[in-house]
């Protein structure tokens, strides 16, 4: 709706979209089923959990939020290098913080 | 029957007493009379036309901010409530659940549905004027956005008489909130209701990361863009990567209340305090996102009202990417006392120092442009003026708590109420209400009274400050927080009663803003030249209130503050008169996006009383909405060359 703003109008049928939502929706299913039905060791299960969870990060990323197309300046590239900032301060964040819990439990 | 009777009271709360009473009588009045007039005046059809179905940036803006001051009326009678309850030594006029459940609502209304939605309403009103676009990038995603934020606020306010308000305090920690501890519908209310708003506010956040990006006019750089501009861009960075954080910690105590999860119980094997450290990787960015729009605001305030370009542009930019970056890494500070080990606590007590280091340069920055400045003490400047010694009372206690050992003392004291009262208040509130006397011609083309508006200032600042400057000498004196009555020996009683004293004079300022509103609507100065500050950004340039296309012809920017550049040379909005206009292309209103949220309210009920069938009608009824959006095609419109010249005409600008 502005001058500088091209239409995108998107032809032919949606197959990237079909498959990245059965993919994120297998990837889902995988992990509750690995959480509920089996019985293997957490640390096994938490590694699979986070193996996963990467791969549904990576459907979103390229299926559906278009991470690879662009027009003119490629702006998403300097936000993930933020994305991967914050991602990594959250997780090692909260371990290192929550580590206390092996002293005092 | 006997039985549908007893469920019946207790669910609509009617053997709660005469506070819960009263308020039904009055939410039956208010709602009798809303409609009342509506019909009698015939303008349910206006309503539905002009403002619920709307798209137009402006007037989702307006609506924000109309929500907005409801919310803080609410709130504020909570913190009325509470002051009451608090002003003598063994006072008895709330009792210990209803004063629980009353600072619960209080904070979480005025940061949730006051302060989100003020600051937003903001990003609505000014961003697209400010940068020379005609809407935001994604109309239809704002509407949504806003009805879900209302959804939101309606299912939360419901809370208080149907089912029992939460009690958790707004910071909702685990163990206390799981079920086996507090039981009922309450801590569902609040679940269920951020997580509908937080939706709404990270499509917000998208939107307005688009806009900026990429719907400046041509010539409008980065580093031209207005300084409210820039806060806005970083604050919606931080919201796309701060809310989502929320949005898991809400969900998994959802999981946990309605079917019996335990991520957060000491039982098999959760962690309580998992719960915390999650809550404040959002709340911690959460302050920034309703403090840096502020800092945006009182920039425009302090370079209009000083005549002066505002006074170091590119540090004021660094300053915010540096706040940005640093809320992320200071969230511990919030829980120190957890013990998480003097290496956590020595960190991020660090980190949390170094805030002040940019916050500082921004605080030199707007004395500096001051500084010889022609300067102007309208209502709008005078809150940005008092901003600035308030909220850096509030500021330099902020570095008192950021160091560890000491924070043991001060630790969920009223210090720390004092604290967080005088930055929230002291910057957010004040900026919303610089804001509201600054952009209220350009909503609605009429000034506010300038002389109602000192009133208010000065009732409201004098209150504010006998109401919270005592509470850190009460917080040193062992008072703590959440505390809903106290014995007589401690020597708290008068500070407590004064502190009442000064927040019944804030209660009286807010009357009289809201009679400056009423006043103003009928008598106030009209506005007819678009330009009543002589001020210097975009958004003035365009006529007030700006028409639905905001530009008749999209400007070319030449510098930083355009709209003063473009005075200074002679130049008009429109351009050069022997260029015809061009058919501007607008999108569709569409009635979708509050049906949708109406669906939210279904699903949401549905989850607050766990009625599996409620929430699978409102969850559906959200798919097919959105279903439906996608097959929609006709989704936009030109408005002809005619029209244009007609209403540019009107406002006398060909």
């Amino acid at each position: 709706m502005e001058t500088n703003h091209k239409f995108h109008q998107e032809t032919g049928f949606p197959w990237k979209h079909i498959w990245g939502l059965i993919a994120s929706l297998v990837l889902t299913a995988i992990a509750f089923w690995l959480a509920l039905a089996t019985h293997q060791p957490p640390a096994l299960v938490i590694t699979v959990i986070v193996i996963l969870g990467v791969g549904q990060l990576l459907v979103q990323l390229y299926m559906f939020m278009h991470f690879t197309e662009s027009d003119d300046k490629a702006w998403q590239v300097p936000t993930i290098y933020f994305a991967i900032f914050i991602a990594f301060t959250v997780v090692a964040g909260s371990i290192w913080i929550m580590s206390f819990k092996a002293l005092v439990a | 029957m006997g039985n549908f009777r007893e469920w019946a009271m207790h669910f609509f709360m009617l053997d709660e007493g005469p506070l819960i009473w009263t308020s039904d009588v009055l939410i039956i009045l208010a709602t009798i009379g809303i409609i009342a007039v509506l019909s009698y005046f015939k303008l349910w059809k206006w309503l539905w036309d002009n403002w619920l179905t709307t798209v137009d940036h402006k007037k989702i803006g307006i609506m924000y901010l109309i929500a907005a001051i409801l919310m803080l009326f609410r709130g504020g009678t909570d913190g009325l409530l509470l002051r009451a309850q608090l002003a003598w030594p063994n006072m008895h006029f709330l009792n210990a659940d209803h004063y629980d459940q009353i600072f619960t609502t209080h904070g979480t209304i005025m940061i949730l549905f006051m302060a989100m939605p003020a600051i937003i309403g903001f990003f609505n009103v000014a961003v697209p004027l400010q940068i020379g676009c005609r809407d935001v990038a994604f109309p239809y995603l704002n509407a949504i956005s806003f009805w879900l934020f209302f959804a939101a606020a309606m299912l939360f306010n419901l809370s208080f008489v149907v089912g029992g308000s939460p009690d958790g305090g707004w910071t909702s920690y685990t163990p206390y909130v799981e079920n086996a501890f507090d039981p009922g519908p309450g801590e569902n209310y609040f679940l269920v209701a951020l997580q509908i708003t937080g939706i709404g506010t990270i499509a917000t956040g998208v939107n307005f990361l688009v806009t900026i990006l990429r719907m400046r006019a041509p010539g409008m750089t980065l580093m031209r863009m207005p300084m409210f501009t820039w806060s806005v861009f970083i604050t919606s960075i931080i919201i796309v990567f701060a809310f989502p954080v929320l949005t898991v910690a809400l969900a998994l105590l959802l999981i946990d209340r309605d079917f019996g999860s335990h991520f957060f119980t000491v039982s098999a094997g959760g962690m309580p305090m998992q719960y915390v450290n999650l809550f404040w990787i959002w709340g911690h960015p959460e302050v920034y996102i309703v403090i840096l729009p502020a800092f945006g605001i009182f920039s425009e305030v302090f370079s209009t009202f000083s005549r002066k370009r505002l006074f170091g542009y590119s540090a004021m930019v660094v300053s915010m990417v540096a706040i940005a970056i640093l809320s992320f890494v200071v969230w511990v500070h919030h829980f120190f006392t957890m013990g998480a080990g003097p290496g956590v606590n020595s960190f991020f007590g660090v980190s949390t120092m170094a805030i002040a280091i940019p916050t500082g340069v921004k605080v030199f920055n707007w004395l500096f442009t001051m500084h010889k400045g022609r300067l102007e003490y309208t209502s709008a400047m005078l809150w940005a003026v008092g901003f600035i010694p308030n909220f850096l009372i509030g500021g330099l206690t902020g570095v008192m708590l950021a160091v560890p050992p000491a924070d043991y003392q001060y630790h969920n004291s009223y210090f720390l109420v004092s604290h967080f009262h005088y930055v929230l208040i002291g910057g957010t509130v004040f900026g919303v209400f610089a804001a509201l006397y600054y952009w209220w011609p350009k909503m609605f083309g009429v000034l506010l009274n300038e002389r109602l508006g000192k009133w208010h200032f000065w009732l409201f600042m004098i209150g504010f400050n006998i109401c919270f400057f005592p509470m850190y000498f009460l917080g040193f004196m062992g008072m703590t927080r959440r505390v809903y009555t106290y014995p007589a020996g401690y020597g708290w009683g008068v500070i407590n009663l004064i502190e009442t004293f000064g927040a019944v004079l804030m209660g009286i300022g807010f009357l009289v803003f809201a009679f400056n509103i009423l006043w103003s609507a009928r008598y106030g100065e009209r506005d007819t030249t678009g330009d009543p500050w002589d001020a210097r950004t975009l958004e003035w340039a365009t006529t007030s209130p700006a028409p639905t296309y905001n530009f008749a012809r999209i400007p070319e920017i030449k510098g930083r503050d355009a709209w003063w550049i473009m005075k200074k040379n002679g130049e008009s909005i429109n351009g050069p008169k022997d260029i015809p206009f061009e058919p501007i292309h607008m999108p569709n209103d569409s009635g979708r996006p509050i049906i949708m949220s109406l669906f939210f309210f279904i699903a949401g009920a549905g989850f607050v009383f766990e009625w599996w069938i409620l929430a699978i009608i409102g969850l559906a009824g959200v798919l097919v909405t959105m279903a439906l959006r996608s097959f929609e095609y006709d989704d936009h419109h030109y408005i002809p060359v005619e029209e244009i010249e007609k209403t540019e005409a009107a406002a006398g600008r060909l």
